[in-house]
């Protein structure tokens, strides 16, 4: 970014007065005066009237920093003496790059103006790239993880996951089967150049159902004229693998640019300080690229991604039946202990994602833009089972090919004080579950249509104050192809309600085809405040509506992965969330907090509860139905970050929930206990800009749970004796370890090495993880030095 | 620029009219076991020991049947038989756990007061896969139940496991059924 520099002013002072005021105008670079564009100086802000001037009053004496910014042109950055009042004139230089830029933010970046947002860099997300989204996301106080053994990985925000956390990747909204708990986001971390998470639902603009918060990914997009690449290598000790990324990218700010990327990942077996966690490797195989030709008023851009990961799923957990079950309750002990290996065997998953998308958008004039994208989404999930017969061992016992169209048309417009954000979506998506497993699908065929409408709208009170509201309008038609074993049928109690669904018999099966139509309102209304010393106070409430998904609505026998029988329930209605968010930042010199209360009241809140068991020819299994109830969450975020030096940084991240079921008056099931986080870094430039980090990580045990332990009857000493299945209780607290540490070697002014080293759990200790679906059978991760090598070229 | 702007609405049709064909054929489930039957046959008198479960993972808990009582003292030659009666004709699974004998067992639980098991086959390694088994009958006015368990891909080496313990067995359970017996 290239400054224009300009001559300083100064004005001899006058005693007596400790607050100035100081007034301007700001203009092009051929002399014409820019309305709206944003002066800040100390902590006063405003904008400019239609002859470019502005006035700042109460402006106190002394170094102040002066920033002059407008959508399109180069932002001025300056530090100030003020000691008298003052008359600053600046011109403003127009830059392409920055019109890119700002558009891009305007498109998503400016998600929403009255909620927290957090963003991790491109830097903080490179320490990932050999992990998965979950674990870079929990970087953010506030976001757990939901994990299925050690690979599997799923964000929860403020307590909830799934689907009730839209994950929207280069703008589009990830349709990758996340409504179940082992379906991890199908992305490859290394294609990610920002992360934002929302922690609420004021992002209308991405859908009107996102009740635990949004996950917003974007790629790099580099607008200067240049051809940069990069490689990361990485190695693990636990796994004894690694990945290796690597990217080039033809930047521009007019004309042709492009970008591809391709990642590796290869790990075997991990392993807890006592064990090997048998059948844990992983492999990915990623790629994603994109074209894009920009001019000054319209840009088009194409991409395509695929993501193709295998996945072992740990061999302990494969349980027979509640037997099973029991045992490795009470052993704690994994019934399957082989030793190390690379190969990966059932059961275990094979996970292919592709998006491809193309997207225009156009400047119709300087204030209003448009853009329309179309995108296709093909997901192909098989999960191997351990089968019957071997002859079948190498057929998956589930195989679901989810293809998604979506189509987007969004306008933009700033007109004085107000902005507006309008646009619709279509989406028709084609579920087809593959019966030549020879294994009844868990999750159906379905077809499903939906169409939104949405505006949002901001408007600048005052120099400080900005209000936001939104609404949104959302129509949802599915309709699934099922066969429903008549005795299920009956025990559901569907027979009375939903005969009208049948539509053929075959053998001890109803041919179904169940339809539901959605019709979603919800909104959004919130302000951001900028109050006096350096301290900002934001607010929303949010009505927040999710239809039930397809697995909750017809999930239907043995989930063989888990080992456990899944209810789904046709009766399940949509669910409705009203939240309340709030945030207060405050900065001090070198200390910063900020504090996030929320309460989240969710009405026919849907969750999966274990109610006992049912006995099968293999013996007894246990039987969890999707419910629905009244529920609130509610809870807190606390972060700080303090500067104790140039060299050390301390920062601290506190989160905590409370979620109740409201109908029974028990708590919710699977809520993230409390956590404190603690970090120290010392950076030292110096030496070729080292950086290095102390993390603790402690997890407190979740003694808000409810009680769902049940009795059952299983073999002691060659006869059956009653047992009770102690599922609900959840495990100990603990306390982690971790360390970083990186040094970057410049070669010259384009090439540079960075060299990191790094110890997960550093003190190698034995711990298991309530959000964890394999907590029963085996304990977490031990010890893990990783070193990665990151090239600049 | 224009020409993109046309070469995009043709195309967006088009791809939202491919998609895949729905096939409303029903699975065909291959892996399921309905019915286990044990068989004790011995002094003239045959027991039949039957567990169906028709709906597979359905929620109908096996119907399990029991035709008699064991007398004590009594040596019983007996076998079992895993069919799945969904198939017309049934399927019988029995054949296929014999051919893939080293990679099966069938185990048998119960008290000694009811009786003991001991197996009467072998495998292609010598070790047993228990289709075929004496049981002895326990001590008169004894009740119980016998589990019998189908492990595919069991631990066969395993201590204690080729004399019928399921406890080192591992692998994974292709059934899992129990009778409840008296003996007179």
């Amino acid at each position: 970014m290239r400054l224009l520099s300009i001559s300083l002013f100064f004005l001899v002072g006058f005693f007596g007065y400790t607050q100035v005021t100081i007034t301007g105008v700001i203009s092009d670079e051929k002399g014409l005066p820019i309305r709206d564009a944003h002066v800040h100086i100390a902590n006063k802000t405003t904008s400019t009237d239609a002859y470019g001037s502005y006035r700042l009053s109460g402006i106190p004496k002394g170094k102040q920093k002066l920033y002059i910014s407008f959508i399109g042109y180069s932002v001025i950055e300056e530090i100030i003496e003020i000691s008298n009042d003052l008359t600053i004139n600046r011109l403003l230089k127009l830059d392409y790059t920055k019109l890119e830029e700002v558009t891009i933010q305007q498109h998503s970046n400016s998600k929403s103006e009255s909620s927290d947002e957090h963003v991790l860099k491109r830097a903080a997300l490179e320490k990932y790239s050999n992990q998965t989204l979950g674990e870079a996301l929990k970087e953010v106080t506030g976001v757990s993880i939901l994990k299925t053994g050690s690979t599997i990985v799923k964000p929860v925000i403020n307590g909830l996951h799934s689907n009730r956390v839209p994950i929207i990747n280069n703008n589009v909204r990830l349709e990758d089967q996340q409504w179940g708990a082992e379906h991890a986001p199908n992305f490859d971390i290394n294609s990610a150049g920002k992360i934002t998470v929302i922690k609420g639902a004021s992002a209308l603009q991405y859908g009107g159902d996102a009740i635990g918060g949004i996950v917003v990914i974007e790629p790099e997009i580099i607008k200067k004229d240049t051809l940069v690449g990069k490689t990361i290598f990485n190695a693990a000790s636990n796994g004894m693998g690694g990945s290796l990324s690597s990217s080039i990218q033809k930047g521009n700010s007019l004309g042709w640019s492009w970008n591809a990327l391709g990642t590796f990942k290869y790990l075997g077996d991990r392993e807890t300080p006592d064990y090997v966690l048998s059948n844990s490797g992983n492999r990915e195989q990623n790629f994603s690229g994109g074209i894009r030709f920009a001019q000054e008023k319209y840009n088009f851009n194409a991409t395509y991604s695929f993501y193709n990961a295998q996945i072992g799923i740990l061999k302990a957990s494969h349980i027979g039946n509640i037997t099973d079950l029991y045992n490795s309750i009470n052993n704690q002990q994994p019934s399957v202990i082989d030793p190390f290996t690379y190969s990966i065997d059932a059961p275990k998953q094979e996970v292919q994602h592709h998006i491809g998308k193309i997207n225009f958008q156009n400047w119709l004039n300087e204030n209003t833009s448009i853009e329309l994208q179309y995108a296709f989404q093909f997901n192909n999930r098989l999960e191997f089972d351990i089968r019957r017969s071997s002859a079948n061992n190498d057929k998956a016992a589930l195989d679901l090919q989810l293809a998604t169209h979506t189509f987007l048309f969004d306008w933009k417009s700033v007109v004085g004080d107000w902005r507006f954000k309008s646009g619709i979506n279509l989406g028709y998506q084609n579920n087809f579950a593959n019966p030549k497993t020879g294994v009844r699908p868990l999750i159906p065929s379905y077809e499903k249509l939906d169409a939104g409408l949405y505006g949002i709208t901001v408007y600048k009170l005052d120099n400080a104050t900005s209000i936001e509201s939104g609404i949104r309008y959302d129509f949802s038609t599915i309709e699934a192809t099922k066969y429903y074993l008549k005795s299920r049928w009956v025990e559901r109690g569907y027979d009375a309600e939903f005969s009208h669904f049948i539509v053929g018999e075959e053998g001890n099966q109803w041919l179904t085809k169940p339809t539901f139509n959605y019709h979603n309102f919800t909104a959004n209304i919130g302000f951001k405040k900028q109050l006096h010393h350096e301290m900002e106070w934001l607010a929303n409430i949010s009505l927040a509506s999710r239809n039930p998904n397809p697995s909750e609505l017809f999930s239907d026998g043995l989930h063989h992965s888990t080992g456990q029988i899944e209810l789904g329930d046709l009766r399940l209605e949509k669910e409705q969330a009203y939240k309340l968010n709030t945030t207060i930042k405050k900065d001090w010199k070198s200390f910063q907090v900020q504090l996030h209360p929320f309460v989240n009241r969710i009405s026919n809140f849907m969750y999966l509860q274990p109610i006992g068991f049912e006995t099968t020819i293999r013996g007894a299994f246990p039987v969890w139905e999707f419910k629905q109830t009244e529920a609130i969450l509610t809870g807190f975020d606390a972060n700080t970050i303090w500067a104790m030096s140039h060299h050390f940084l301390h920062e601290l991240g506190i989160a905590y929930v409370n979620g109740q079921n409201l109908s029974t008056d028990e708590y919710l099931i699977d809520i993230p206990p409390f956590v404190i986080n603690n970090k120290i870094q010392y950076k030292n430039e110096t030496w070729f800009n080292f950086v290095s980090e102390l993390k603790s990580e402690l997890v407190f045990r979740q003694n808000q749970f409810p009680n769902y332990d049940f009795e059952t009857n299983i073999i002691v000493n060659n006869a059956l004796t009653p047992v009770l299945v102690a599922i609900s209780s959840p495990p100990k607290s603990y306390h982690l370890l971790h360390f970083y540490s990186e040094m970057k070697f410049k070669i010259d002014k384009r090439n540079s090495v960075t060299t990191s080293f790094s110890i997960q759990n550093m003190l190698n200790t034995t711990y298991r993880d309530y959000l964890n679906r394999q907590r029963f059978f085996v304990d977490e991760m031990g010890r893990n030095f990783q070193i990665q090598l990151k090239f600049n070229y | 620029m224009k020409n993109l702007k046309l070469i995009a609405l043709f195309v967006l049709p088009t791809l939202f009219s491919t998609s895949c064909s729905n096939d409303d054929a029903p699975v065909n489930e291959e892996e399921v076991i309905t019915t286990v039957t044990t068989t004790l046959s011995g002094g003239g008198q045959i027991i039949t020991l039957t567990s169906r479960d028709l709906d597979g993972d359905g929620p109908n808990a096996p119907v399990v049947t029991v035709s008699g009582n064991l007398v004590a003292g009594r040596s019983y030659s007996g076998s079992t038989t895993f069919l799945n009666e969904l198939e017309n004709p049934a399927e019988d699974i029995t054949r296929e756990v014999e051919e893939e004998g080293a990679d099966h067992q069938v185990f048998y639980q119960l008290n000694t007061s009811i009786g003991t098991v001991t197996y009467a086959d072998t495998d292609t390694n010598g070790r047993p896969i228990g289709l075929n088994f004496t049981l002895v009958a326990g001590t008169s006015g004894s009740t119980g139940t016998l589990t019998v368990t189908l492990r595919h891909l069991p631990n066969k080496t395993a201590s204690g496991v080729s004399n019928g313990s399921i406890t080192n067995a591992g692998g994974n359970t292709d059934a899992a059924v129990t009778f409840s017996l008296t003996v007179n």
